[in-house]
């Protein structure tokens, strides 16, 4: 069943803030196996020039689908999760993202299209701080297989 | 930021030597743990062969972490890595033994940009097939 064109441009602003924590990032710089010294040590990071560790810069993907993830489960859209696959992905720094960082983010739905029997449907994920400095911007493409068909 | 590579040393066509990351099951299940996805198709062989796969495969963001890790390494901060972005092409299939199987990320240099900025193409391999197409990342250089 084709997607839901109505969803495109709609906006959803995650619940709650996502407080970045130094553990978070070790834990995350450790299952991708990154032993960068600025994701695990203080030190190292401010040597580097940072307030504090950094995020690797895949890192987002871990809280920015939490505000899409609520549309993608709206039974208008018509999107059957089963069929998912991950299509494309995109991350836009303004700066990297620090532990401590308190970070706001709204995703939007911003295209649906049809290609060949898929349906893609693209999220993108701006993250701010609860300051308003914007850090970066995150861009999910999923597909759904067959679903055009 | 302060990247080790200096944007004056820098040449379009300047090639970066490939870098092997080895991928066992442990590695996805500490993934999955980490980024909260728990898609048994990236840890259960019997459910991943009920959806028609031939074998437990790596999360796709998995794959895209190692060409962050690469394109990091190569600038020597993660913090100069303002732009990163990949088209899933093929999947990562990981047996169950000791071994594993491996990604092999490469790169070129495509693009001299303004403000000190380099535009990377990536390759990220596993076997004969290309894992990631359109595989790019934009690098600030000090």
């Amino acid at each position: 069943m084709a997607l839901n064109r109505d969803f495109v441009g709609r906006s959803y602003v995650s619940p709650e803030t996502y407080e970045v924590s130094r553990v978070k990032i070790r834990e995350f710089a450790a299952a991708i196996g990154d032993g960068n010294p600025v994701f695990r040590d203080p030190e190292a990071a401010r040597a580097a020039g940072y307030p504090d560790v950094i995020a690797p810069p895949t890192f987002p993907i871990v809280f920015t689908l939490s505000g899409a993830g609520e549309a993608l489960r709206d039974p208008e859209l018509g999107l059957n999760f089963a069929m998912v696959v991950h299509g494309e992905q995109r991350f836009e720094y303004t700066r990297p993202i620090y532990a401590g960082d308190v970070l706001n983010c709204t995703s939007t739905i911003t295209e649906i299209r049809t290609i060949g029997r898929n349906e893609t449907l693209t999220v993108r994920s701006d993250v701010t701080t609860v300051d308003g400095e914007h850090v970066c911007t995150a861009y999910n493409t999923i597909v759904e297989r067959g679903g055009a068909a | 930021m302060t990247a080790a590579v200096k944007y004056d040393d820098v040449e379009v066509g300047q090639e970066i030597p490939p870098v092997d990351y080895p991928v066992r099951r442990v590695n996805l299940i500490m993934y999955a743990g980490a980024s909260g996805d728990f898609n048994p198709i990236h840890w259960s062989e019997r459910f991943a062969k009920t959806v028609g796969l031939p074998d437990v495969i790596a999360h796709g963001m998995f794959t895209m972490a190692q060409a962050g890790r690469f394109v990091s390494d190569w600038a020597g901060d993660p913090g100069a890595v303002v732009d990163l972005s990949v088209r899933f092409s093929s999947m990562v299939v990981v047996p169950d033994d000791d071994q594993g199987t491996v990604i092999t990320v490469s790169g070129v240099v495509q693009e001299k940009q303004e403000d000190k900025r380099v535009l990377v193409a990536l390759t990220a391999k596993c076997g004969d097939s290309r894992v990631l197409s359109r595989a790019r990342a934009v690098v600030q250089l000090a």
